[in-house]
């Protein structure tokens, strides 16, 4: 008796999680699950959306690893954002965050001025940057040649069109800087107190007291910051269209990555391939590889021991 | 931070006009412009290219190829002329039914999942959030593919919205994970007490919960809004054949390439794009602000 309304009772509790869970069970098998084991099986195929997919065994596979001319170009210049804009952008993010905890007049003015860039859609802030830093009319080189200098022409040239991705990344670094704002405000007062009556200087208690504090949430922005540079789209995209002149619309093909593939990112070629050559074998390799990178810093975040994002309980 | 709050008590103490007195007030007082100048200076770095994007949008044609940085004069026709070019309008609409429908089902699909996974006991909890969480992180190109086809070939919905709106029915990692987040932080009491009240478990999440959770809710609804509106990637691969059903971010691209050197028009049109989320953002501050941090904050 007992135990058969113990076991009912088990199975309702089963039916109502599964009952309140189900929206996202259906959009994971739909939307995850299925796609992913697809894919999987369009990158052993020539498949063109058009005529039945035929199997091809490994040929997208080393056509894509030897002989596609995007591949390398993209991983190497994935690589440089990741070494460079990461980095940047998360030393620059504690550096607001530390400049905002001690501005002590107009505060509340300052934080909003500091967040906003980041809430500007990125293609209009890409439109916005390619514009500044236009060669011909932009404000930006304009005051470079007051003061002497000779400045780069930005977007058109290969060397500097990554550094101009980058500027435009530091300007959108409100997200950062609450994050570190909070995390900050968060370091116990006493630890501050402590090391001052030792006699720390503001080097010394900003390396001993404040960077042990926060080292997770800096971990968690460097992870985070690896990962969205793995999805880095939109913006290279629009910089390259509207610099190099064609702004495609529709219909219209665009050779990516303008200028000389310096701008060219995994997601870019799994457009490339997929929609523009209707390569689908190769896109579906791209996309594979993409997936594996960015599950490899997913995992990161979410270890068990030490793990950034607390999964359990 | 701390430590400057820590010595303001010194320097007041110290009012009789001591040497010591004197040079702590001064450093105070420097250490004050170090960082304000630090502030200014930052504050000039964020806030520039809005005031250069904004006063180039009231140039004249003309104007804008020179390097002049300021108006000569103020041409505000500028605006009503992005407003009469063909499909500005349409795309608005489409925005506001990508971004309004498709936050309001994200809402609602949600926060049962949310729930079940910040507050239920179950077999496979561990694993499902790691899953929401690597849903989250997917890069939406990863399977971009296999989705075209589907919606394309197989719905016939290629040319529309309709196939970033559906699948927000059916939850979204980002929110749940979000809204899972801010529901750890509601004290399980309030919802024991619920049941012992009687309260089903629907009763309980429409009744205690959900008034509770209006913050989370409100960030969430905040974030899913700004995916819908910046989103440029979805609208490119599913409308892009269809300019009847493009979306603000995915036309205004192609603003430039229709007014070739107009840099004044193409950035008017940056402008009207722009300040719709920025408006909200002003509305909405305290939401927004707390909906970032909740993403760095363990467990």
């Amino acid at each position: 008796m007992t135990t058969h309304t113990l076991r009912s009772k088990r199975r309702r509790s089963a039916l109502r999680t599964v009952a309140f869970l189900s929206p996202w069970l259906i959009g994971f098998g739909l939307f995850f699950a299925y796609p992913l084991i697809s894919t999987v099986y369009f990158s052993f195929t020539r498949y063109d959306g058009f005529r039945p997919p035929v199997f091809n065994g490994l040929d997208n596979w080393t056509y894509v690893f030897s002989d596609y001319p995007m591949f390398w170009p993209a991983l190497r210049n994935t690589l440089w954002l990741v070494l460079v804009m990461v980095t940047l952008r998360v030393i620059f993010g504690l550096g607001i965050g530390l400049l905002i905890t001690k501005i002590k007049t107009g505060t509340g003015i300052f934080r909003t001025l500091f967040y906003l860039p980041y809430l500007a859609p990125p293609v209009a802030a890409t439109l916005a940057f390619v514009f500044l830093l236009n060669p011909g009319t932009g404000p930006v080189n304009t005051m470079l040649e007051w003061v002497g200098l000779s400045p780069p022409t930005w977007f058109t040239d290969p060397d500097w069109s990554k550094p101009a991705l980058t500027l435009l990344a530091l300007w959108g670094v409100g997200d950062l800087m609450v994050i570190f704002m909070a995390a900050l405000l968060d370091v116990p007062k006493e630890q501050y107190e402590a090391a001052e009556l030792d006699g720390a200087s503001a080097w010394q208690r900003f390396r001993f007291v404040t960077l042990p504090n926060i080292s997770p949430i800096v971990l968690f922005a460097v992870v985070t910051g690896v990962i969205a540079t793995m999805q880095y789209y939109t913006q290279p995209l629009v910089a390259a269209k509207v610099a190099s002149g064609n702004m495609g619309g529709s219909g219209q093909l665009f050779e990516p990555g303008y200028p000389e593939k310096s701008t060219l990112t995994l997601p870019q070629i799994v457009y490339n391939a997929g929609f523009q050559r209707f390569d689908y074998g190769t896109a579906a390799v791209v996309a594979l590889v993409l997936f594996a990178l960015a599950m490899v810093f997913t995992a990161l975040l979410m270890r068990r021991r030490g793990g950034l994002i607390q999964v359990g309980d | 931070m701390a430590q400057v709050l820590d010595r303001e008590p010194a320097v007041k103490k110290a009012t009789a006009d001591t040497p010591a007195a004197r040079t702590a007030r001064r450093k105070a007082l420097l250490h004050w412009i170090a960082v304000h100048s630090l502030g200014i200076a930052a504050a000039l770095f964020f806030v520039l290219p809005f005031v250069f994007v904004v006063l180039t949008s009231l140039m004249s044609n003309q104007q804008t190829l020179t390097r002049d940085l300021i108006p000569t004069t103020w041409e505000w026709s500028n605006y009503s002329k992005v407003l009469d070019t063909p499909g500005f309008l349409t795309w608005w609409r489409n925005t506001l039914l990508y971004a309004g429908v498709g936050t309001v089902l994200t809402v609602v699909s949600s926060i049962p999942v949310a729930y079940a996974l910040a507050k239920f006991r179950f077999r496979g909890q561990r694993l499902s959030m790691m899953l929401v969480i690597s849903m989250m992180m997917l890069p939406p190109q990863v399977i971009i593919v296999p989705m075209y086809l589907f919606w394309a070939k197989q719905l016939d919905l290629a040319g529309t919205l309709w196939p970033l709106i559906i699948p927000m029915a059916f939850g979204d990692a980002f929110a749940i994970f979000l809204l899972r987040q801010f529901l750890l932080t509601i004290p399980n009491e309030y919802i024991d007490a619920a049941k012992v009240d009687g309260c089903g478990e629907l009763r309980t999440l429409l009744k205690v919960v959900l008034p509770m959770a209006k913050p989370g809710i409100a960030a969430v609804a905040l974030f899913q809004f700004f995916y819908a509106w910046n989103d440029y990637f979805g609208p490119q691969i599913y409308a892009s054949e269809n300019p009847a059903a493009w979306t603000l971010s995915y036309g205004l691209e192609s603003f430039k390439g229709a007014h070739h050197t107009d840099w004044n028009l193409t950035m008017a049109a940056t402008v009207m794009v722009m300040a719709p989320v920025i408006l909200v953002f002003f509305f909405a501050q305290k939401a927004f602000v707390e909906g970032v941090t909740l993403t760095g904050v363990k467990g």
